[in-house]
């Protein structure tokens, strides 16, 4: 009868896919003396993101029975996430507030913090603009300000060209945004709204690298992976103008735009093998990716002490 | 009658035919143009990126190292929940609507109410997702919310399609059914069903083909985490290949938009032989009535 | 003994077979129907559910945000920064990026799309139409991410060559590759209306002398009238509801602009961007994403029920 061989054919085809997907998780046979399984769940920082990826990445290589997730919902919203309980480790481009460390403790969680690296957070233009290779931090605050009335370049300094200036930068729930604003307006959160603001870096990167008179900022990384699209800004804070780089940035002479990210985590965490042997490798590998990725690493003695905190708590 | 002659001005009108003619030819051929210069700036960009380990890797940061299997495999996931949950209850409501109801008040809203849901935009329903799959029955970023929404978005469709495949059943088949004593159960399973199938089926394949290159509502449901490995159950989180695409297509080097583009090319892959089996399940059934 | 077929029976029964008929078995079938019946009824209360279901979610949460926000400020506000520490909460900006991008699909998407049924319906042999049909339902079938592809890396570059000072996301990207994607909607539609007007109006028309091109935009198209608005009208709520490409291609700026040369935001591109930064639940700015849902729905609402009317009203029934 012609329903009854349909309906098996259509049957045996929809059940004939999901073995499939079974089929995807074995994944490579590894040597582990001891197979780690479960799964390990981060979010936070969209700039200190690139780092957990390529960690995440390369353990799950090394670990094929556990699962990392990474996500980039900003520095406040993984703490958010962090302190509700949901996630394991928490990104962060800036150190926790008292807020949310409040927030954790009325969940019962205290946040372990753990530096991993220094950022030099990077203004950045677009490569045709070959005025405004160096600015000083009252020029980018007269920009940046809330309620800043500036959309030309000459209204910045009155000898540079009368075009208009795209501005990009991260959204509110960012870490760089915090920083950015505390270190360049002087106050927290305090920023002018009329930009192009978003979560996703990519997006900024690929609007500065379009538009001839566009200025934006993000983390290092993000200006490294992209140096031959983007120009970097030099910044002047009162001794001369400062580009980023892995020196400046390591030994603090890029300010006030240098600072230090973090990870955290918590006791509840740790006590999952795969994430204790998650932050043990990120730390054992934080001096070969942090610098590919394109950051600055800190002190491979400094990453020793950090192991062994984490192996004391 | 008055002296004013008739003119038939035969040549300005013909001229104007002709024109007309040219407009909707230059119609045509802007439709088709479009589509080759999409196909071709997809394969120009991503046929480089086509491979065996294309579909074997999952994604990384280091383009040449990239694939797509996380998303394949969370794609197929999607596909078979979705059709699992929308398949019983679309042909279902279908049946009622078509076999039971009462042609009264009632059933004419249900109608309305069917064709006014098919016509709302994907991410309200990536919204209502959110709010009630994620959140109020704390499914959280699974598999399972992502089909229970996608499910809820092609229902309408695949309703009004079985509805379609099932009026176009002769009554005689049914007259001649209950003639021998079947009831109404028995009518629709053994005479009505079998015939209406294959139209059935081939509506569903085409929403199902429509689901699978749903993004908005997926993100809303599953956001852009970076995921490097296969769901193992309805519960994981997930990635699917136009979340993939999407990621990949936002990056800002050129290598991952060659990827996303490779992406492209596997999506419509599958998408097409999805529209050939349905196209084949339609014009294969359809003589035997 | 005498046998007659019994009603509700199994199937035909011979009239020489001796068997008694099992009575017994009407009853439980009869319960059995009960039950299928009520099954499929619920399957059809789903869409019944759905509605209700979408209506109270975008209802109850914005309630929420309705009690911190004035309705007159968010209906008529003309600054839209949720996320920022001086918030406004006006919607005209998001308004105004969806409807620059539904207008600018329009202009291409509504000539294309009826010129393209005029012709299916009227000039072309039905070789053509079996060549030209299943590339239309291609092009409607291409996903939406990857019409954002198409915009970003092909569209977008063509339109700053020529028009320089474009940005790299621009409104134009998007409402070009929208329009492209809504044609084959409006031609297939319209085709429909067209094809349902009867051949007698045509003859008649070529009776009296009527050019083709005559007979087909002066008779059949006043005739299918109500259909081809239809179509419109569904092709323009379709186009208010697109998300993924006016998201890659159109950029993530509200404001207030008529230029398609200039980046803007769409309500459903800040539903996208919203969700992506994952916006703690609960709070105000969480709340905006169903206050601008709220409205999306009641656009595409009213347009779908315009759209139903309009059929209804145009229509001009022939015998």
């Amino acid at each position: 009868m012609i329903d009854s061989k349909l309906a098996r054919v259509t049957g045996a085809a929809m059940v004939l896919l999901l073995p499939l997907a079974a089929c995807g998780g074995g994944g490579d046979v590894s040597e582990d003396t001891y197979e780690l399984t479960g799964m390990v769940t981060i979010d936070g920082s969209s700039t200190v993101f690139p780092i957990s990826e390529a960690m995440a990445e390369e353990f799950q290589i090394a670990n094929s029975g556990v699962r990392v997730t990474v996500g980039i919902s900003g520095t406040g919203g993984g703490f958010k996430k962090f302190c509700g309980g949901e996630t394991d480790i928490s990104d962060a481009s800036r150190p926790i507030k008292s807020s949310e460390i409040e927030l954790c403790r009325e969940n019962g969680i205290e946040a372990i913090e753990i530096p991993v690296a220094w950022d030099g957070l990077t203004v950045v233009r677009n490569p045709a603009n070959d005025w405004a290779t160096c600015m000083t931090v009252d020029e980018l605050k007269r920009v940046w300000q809330p309620g800043s009335s500036i959309t030309r370049w000459n209204q910045v300094r009155p000898e540079w060209p009368d075009e208009e200036i795209k501005l990009y930068g991260p959204d509110t729930d960012s870490g760089t945004f915090d920083y950015f604003t505390e270190a360049i307006v002087g106050e927290e959160d305090a920023s002018r709204d009329d930009y192009t603001a978003s979560a996703d870096d990519n997006v900024l990167v690929v609007g500065v690298e379009g538009d001839r008179g566009s200025l934006g900022y993000f983390g290092f990384a993000y200006y490294e992976e992209s140096s031959d699209k983007l120009g970097a800004v030099a910044i002047d804070n009162g001794s001369g103008c400062v580009l980023p780089g892995r020196e400046t940035i390591e030994t603090g002479t890029y300010a006030p735009l240098s600072r230090p990210m973090f990870i955290y985590t918590k006791a509840q965490a740790l006590a999952k093998p795969q994430v204790r042997a998650f932050l043990q490798f990120y730390l054992d590998n934080a001096t070969i990716f942090v610098p590919e990725v394109g950051y600055v690493p800190l002190d491979g003695e400094r990453y020793t002490g950090l192991l062994g905190t984490l192996n004391a708590n | 009658m008055n002296g004013e002659r008739f003119q038939p001005n035969s040549r300005r009108r013909h001229r104007a035919g002709t024109i007309f003619k040219v407009v909707c030819l230059a119609s045509i051929a802007f439709s088709i143009l479009s589509l080759a210069l999409l196909l071709f700036d997809v394969v120009r960009d991503g046929a480089g990126w086509l491979s065996i380990d294309l579909l074997t890797h999952y994604p990384s940061r280091i383009p040449a190292r990239a694939g797509i299997k996380s998303a394949i495999l969370g794609t197929l996931w999607m596909m078979g929940l979705t059709a699992a949950v929308s398949f019983p209850i679309g042909v279902g409501a279908a049946i009622y609507l078509e076999e039971y109801a009462p042609k009264n008040w009632l059933s004419r809203i249900l109608q309305t109410n069917i064709a006014n849901l098919a016509g709302v935009p994907s991410i309200v329903y990536g919204i209502l997702g959110l709010a009630i799959f994620v959140r109020y029955f704390a499914l959280g970023r699974s598999v399972l919310a992502g089909a229970l929404t996608l499910a809820l978005l092609i229902l309408p469709v695949i309703i009004i399609a079985s509805q379609e495949a099932l009026k176009a059943v002769p009554g005689s088949l049914r007259e001649a059914s209950y003639g021998v004593g079947a009831t109404k159960w028995q009518t629709i399973r053994h005479h009505i069903f079998p015939v209406a199938l294959p139209g059935i089926l081939t509506g569903t394949i085409l929403s199902l083909s429509r689901a699978i290159g749903e993004t908005a509502p997926l993100i809303m449901i599953g956001a852009l985490t970076f995921i490097a490995f296969p769901p193992m159950s309805p519960m994981d989180p997930f990635t699917v290949l136009p979340i993939q695409i999407f990621n990949w297509t936002a990056k800002p080097q050129q290598e991952f938009h060659e990827l996303a583009a490779a992406a492209i090319i596997v999506l419509l892959v599958l998408l097409l032989v999805m529209n050939a089996a349905a196209i084949f399940l339609r014009n294969r059934y359809q003589k035997r009535i | 003994m005498e046998r007659t077929p019994e009603p509700g029976g199994a199937g035909l029964i011979p009239a020489s077979s001796g068997e008694e008929f099992d009575l017994g078995h009407r009853a439980r079938r009869r319960w059995g129907e009960r039950v299928i019946a009520g099954a499929l009824f619920f399957c059809g209360l789903v869409s019944i559910l759905t509605t209700v279901g979408i209506v109270t979610v975008l209802v109850t949460e914005s309630i929420g945000f309705f009690r911190e926000v004035p309705i007159m400020e968010f209906l008529t506000g003309t600054r839209w920064s949720p996320l920022f520490a001086d918030q406004h909460f006006g919607i005209l900006p998001l308004l105004n990026g969806t409807l620059l991008i539904a207008f600018g699909a329009m202009l291409i998407a509504l000539p294309v799309g009826l010129t393209s049924a005029i012709y299916l319906s009227e000039y072309a042999s039905l070789n053509v139409r079996g060549v030209i049909k299943p590339m239309l339902e291609i092009l409607a079938g291409i996903p939406t991410v990857v019409y954002g592809y198409f915009a970003l890396t092909f569209v977008t570059p063509i339109i700053r060559t020529l028009f320089p000072g474009t940005g790299i996301f621009n409104a134009a990207s998007g409402a070009i590759v929208v329009g492209i994607m809504i044609i084959p909607m409006v031609a297939s539609l319209s085709e429909d209306a067209l094809n349902a007007v009867p051949q007698a109006l045509r003859e008649a028309a070529y009776g009296l002398g009527a050019t083709k091109f005559e007979v087909s935009t002066k008779v059949v198209v006043p005739a299918a009238l109500s259909g081809v608005m239809a179509s419109f009208i569904l092709a323009i709520s379709r186009a208010i509801g697109e998300t993924m490409a006016v998201t890659l291609a159109a950029g993530a700026t509200p404001k207030m602009t008529l230029s398609f040369f200039e980046s803007i935001q769409t309500m459903t591109a800040y539903i996208v961007q919203i969700s992506l930064g994952e916006t703690p639940h609960g709070t105000l700015e969480y709340s905006t994403i169903f206050a601008v849902g709220l409205i999306l729905f009641l656009i595409t609402l009213a347009m779908n029920f315009l759209s139903q009317k309009v059929t209804r009203r145009f229509r001009e029934v022939y015998e």
